[in-house]
């Protein structure tokens, strides 16, 4: 199958470029592994009735996944749900082959133009006990409260930083499970430095400052206490999570929910050898990318958090400029149209681009978040704590790689998604220099776990093989 | 360990959690459903043994590895809940089941 | 300007193991080596200790390595003594498998050879059937034929062994110096001096084991090591209760459970990007040989570049021009470290090479001057 734009995600930047591309004539193909369409910040937003009133425990924002689902639907585009990129092979002159698994099913897709979407994941917070069940992220439980309808049972805290923090404690008090306690990790100086450095964006952003504001009240309203400047959180409990402790204080807790801001998920395009570059603001490796959002390889594009986090309406505009430039290239529009038409998309994208350096510097995690200490698992999946890290670090190990080769972090089923920041924060600490210097590790195919049958394009399930020769396989 | 919210519509999907029933919404991943169940953990984890739940649901993460339909090893927060599930907690390394 | 007793450069499987025998021999060592990028075969290679099919034709070469297999079970005893990583060595002998009539009488014409060529050193192999495999390996799928079996053959855990051997270096008194490539050399029989990332070296003793990298740096010490990038493709299943064991030749489990699957033979320069065909070809090569194996997730998959000589055997040299400066070349890493830590090791310590080795030195790739 050969396709004019290949799009992997179906969050706002994926179903936004897909529309709009297909719109503008182009054979538009979009995958996405979940079932459903919405990414993470729209996830589970089918399920919200067409009839249902125009306020949703989530919030109005949330509603606005509403017409992007629908115009996707829409639309010509060819939309892949429950099919997962497990290999991309750039092509030399644009684009590229996608390798697709859907239904222990392999597939290949050839195409003109590459746009990912994937998105953003959760930074990861590795704090003493940070693996014991009953500790998640905050996104988790938002996942939980959208796709389920599931509120936590028992005591429950969230601890870190970021808007989200605020708001999944206030969509749970909505949905009738308050929190005991929000601790707010926030160094006291960010306060400062945010508002004195970033004064003048303040303004431009008031939109989602106002926002932000009214989260902040509304928690009072709700009787939620905050305690702010935390410092030295670790999680109690020696099977599950028992409470949660930091520096003068402690609480019982059934359920953790960690939050120190997002981050973009970057394991394709370093997948890919993309040109990246540490975002000294947003403490992540980030792709580089144009004002269309073009990576260094020509024909693949990143649009959305992925390139660097905007949020959930820069990521549709983000999308639907990079499908403009996709059909220009491809030559169903001219650049002159291309260009009068995203005039007002990047109007749009100013003020939401405007805030996010005071934001950045405002949550920006401290230090001890980017430098566990020696007990604290570092490599989830390998269970490798961070002095274990620093070990090797002193026997000469100088990079994630080689760590990753003395200790086998990074080696386990994520492939190096959770660790990989944490790593890269804990070697550049041992040998004392930048993180921009360390780098990360080279993700490699398969991007997710595909069954050898598949790979092979055998029927997985049964496993008998037909006939008795060698001549078998298909 | 975790519960409907109090307006939610009738959940409909039953699924079964180590061997006991619960009924999750249209749309609710496994993960979820094994988190409805009560079950403490989803997983020992084969290298050390250690004992993990789901942590991000986003299919990040992978602690939340479950044994679905007698399938090891399975994202259970990617994969949907559907009638009749079979879901059981992912005890180490896989067992190869070879006739 | 640093000064020991001998510089080693290259701090891969080969380098380190070399490194380590100087160092267990009382020498002072520095290693010098790349950064954290770098093609680094030592990250992406099988882990066989593998015999039967190596030497075809050149029966030095099987010695060379029937000997190493002979030295790697007290190597490892001494590694796990001297840095408690336990490097997984098991040596219960191997399989190569069959699928075909044709496969299998290629194999045992092979086998034979082997045998005749290895003389009074003798090789002791079987050639087995289905049904005799079949017992010895649970799940072998029908389109398996035969294969053939040898005592000398075995695997181990390749980044253990890789680790432990950096760690025994360090605990030798020896010298890492990490991201450091080579920038300026100077050599004069029996004084060589490096310039390498922000360090400068001196020894009257050197050895080029720097992979691929060796084919530039070797003549400037008055050596040839013409090697080559070969590319091999592996994929690793999900841990799995263990099943098999033995190794096979290109499949074989980990005392944790993953399985790893071989391999490929790609001749495509320094491009270290994976290949979805061959990843394929792998994977319908390891359904056909195990049948179950189809439900298994591949986690992680990688493509790496063999150090290629282009006759596959060892290049291994001493410099005529430059006494003092030797070199060591292979693609079989893990198979000959036992030869490199307690065989080569100690001869460039004693200041040449065995005549044994004779047959390995990169003349026998010049070309004869026009008559």
């Amino acid at each position: 199958m050969t396709v004019d734009l290949a799009i992997i995600g179906a969050g706002p930047a994926g179903m936004a470029a897909a529309a709009l591309a297909a719109k503008l004539g182009l054979d538009t193909l979009l995958v996405d592994e979940q079932d459903t369409p919405g990414g993470q910040i729209y996830r589970g937003i089918e399920r919200v009735p067409e009839s249902s009133p125009n306020t949703s425990p989530f919030g109005a924002d949330y509603l606005a996944g509403r017409p992007l689902v629908a115009e996707l639907r829409g639309s010509a585009a060819l939309y892949r749900p429950g099919t997962t990129v497990w290999h991309i092979d750039p092509a030399a002159r644009a684009g590229g082959t996608l390798a697709l698994v859907a239904d222990e099913h392999s597939e290949s897709v050839v195409a003109r133009r590459i746009l990912l979407a994937t998105g953003a994941i959760e930074r990861p917070v590795p704090i003493p006990g940070w693996t014991l069940p009953g500790v998640m992220t905050v996104g988790a439980a938002q996942i939980l409260l959208k796709t389920a309808d599931l509120v936590p049972e028992g005591r429950t805290v969230l601890a870190g930083q970021g808007p989200l923090l605020y708001l999944v404690a206030l969509q749970l008090a909505r949905a009738g499970a308050p929190p005991a306690a929000v601790l707010e990790t926030a160094p006291h100086a960010n306060y400062h430095a945010a508002a004195a450095r970033y004064v003048g964006e303040l303004w431009a952003g008031r939109r989602e400052l106002g926002k932000g504001l009214a989260l902040m009240l509304g928690l009072a309203r709700a009787g939620i206490a905050v305690r702010r400047g935390v410092r030295e959180l670790r999680v109690l409990g020696r099977h599950r999570a028992e409470g949660v402790a930091w520096e003068g204080g402690e609480i019982a807790t059934d359920h953790l929910f960690l939050h120190e801001g997002v981050i973009p998920n970057t394991q394709i395009s370093l997948g890919l050898q993309l040109t990246h570059r540490w975002d000294e603001c947003q403490l992540c490796w980030r792709p580089v990318v144009d004002d269309w959002g073009r990576s260094s390889h020509a024909g693949i594009a990143i649009a959305g958090d992925g390139a660097g986090i905007a949020g959930a309406v820069a990521a549709a505009l983000s999308g639907r400029l990079a499908a403009l430039d996709a059909a220009a290239a491809l030559g169903r529009i001219s650049e002159a149209e291309r260009d009068r038409r995203a005039a007002p998309i990047r109007a749009g994208l100013a003020p939401e681009r405007a805030i996010r350096p005071f934001l950045d510097a405002l949550y920006r995690p401290s230090d001890n978040m980017l430098n566990p200490s020696d007990e604290v698992i570092a490599c989830r999946c390998e269970e490798v704590t961070a002095g274990q890290i620093r070990r090797a670090v002193r026997l000469g190990a100088s990079g994630p790689n080689q760590v990753k080769a003395f200790l086998r972090c990074g080696m386990g089923p994520c492939q190096g998604r959770v660790c990989g920041p944490i790593v890269s924060a804990v070697i550049a600490g041992a040998r004392g220099v930048p993180i921009a210097e360390i780098g990360t590790y080279r993700p490699r195919a398969p991007y997710k776990p595909i069954t050898l049958g598949a790979l092979a394009g055998v029927e997985v399930f049964p496993h008998q093989i037909a006939n008795n020769t060698e001549d078998s396989l298909p | 360990m975790f519960r409907p919210r109090p307006d939610s519509p009738a959940a409909t999907i039953a699924v079964e959690v180590e061997g006991r029933v619960v009924l999750v919404l249209a749309g609710a991943s496994a993960a979820a459903a094994a988190l409805m169940a009560g079950l403490s953990s989803i997983r020992d984890t084969p290298v050390g043994g250690s004992e993990r739940a789901p942590y991000c649901m986003m299919g990040i993460c992978f602690d939340c590895l479950a044994e679905i339909d007698g399938v090891p090893n399975r994202q259970s927060c990617v994969v949907a809940a559907r009638p009749g599930m079979r879901i059981r907690r992912q005890r180490g390394a896989r067992i190869v089941a070879i006739e | 300007m640093r000064r020991c007793d001998a510089i080693v450069i290259g701090g891969g499987l080969v380098g380190t193991a070399i490194s380590y025998g100087l160092a267990r021999a009382g020498l002072r060592v520095v290693l010098l080596d790349e950064g954290d990028i770098a093609y680094r075969a030592s990250r992406g290679n099988f882990g066989l200790v593998w015999v039967q099919t190596k030497g075809l034709g050149a029966p030095h070469y099987q010695r060379w390595t029937r000997r190493s297999a002979e030295e790697w079970p007290s190597l490892a005893a001494e590694l796990e003594e001297r840095t408690t990583i336990d490097v997984g060595l098991e040596q219960k002998g191997g399989v190569q498998l069959c699928l075909s009539g044709d496969e299998l009488t290629k194999r045992r014409a092979m086998m034979e050879q082997m045998r005749a060529e290895a003389g009074n050193f003798g090789f002791e192999y079987r050639m087995l059937d289905h049904g005799e495999l079949a017992a010895m390996l649970p799940g072998l799928g029908p389109s398996v034929v035969g294969g053939s079996w040898t005592p000398y053959d075995g695997h181990a855990n390749s980044l253990a062994l890789f680790h432990a051997l950096h760690k025994g270096f360090a605990a030798a008194g020896g010298t890492y110096l990490p991201s450091c490539t080579v920038t300026q050399v100077s050599a004069t029989p029996g004084d060589f001096r490096i310039a390498a990332g922000s360090e400068s070296v001196e020894a009257p003793k050197i050895v080029l084991a720097a992979g691929l990298g060796n084919a530039e740096l070797a003549p400037l010490f008055g050596l040839n090591a013409p090697v080559r990038p070969q590319r091999g493709q592996i994929l690793v299943t999900e841990r799995t209760a263990r099943v098999w064991p033995i190794p096979l030749g290109s499949i074989r489990q980990t005392p944790e459970g993953s399985i790893l699957l071989g391999s490929s033979e790609e001749d495509v320069g320094f491009d270290t990007s994976q290949n979805p065909e061959i990843m394929q070809t792998i994977a319908r090569r390891a359904v056909l040989s195990f049948p179950w194996l189809a439900e298994l997730q591949i986690v992680r998959a990688w493509a790496a570049l063999r150090v290629m000589p282009p006759d596959g055997l060892p290049i291994y040299d001493e410099s005529e021009r430059f006494p003092g400066a030797f070199t060591a070349n292979c693609h079989s890493g893990v198979t000959l470290a036992g030869a490199h830590a307690r065989l080569f090791a100690p001869m460039v310590a004693s200041g040449t090479l065995d005549p044994t080795l004779a047959p390995f030195s990169g003349k026998r790739f010049d070309v004869p001057a026009a008559a």
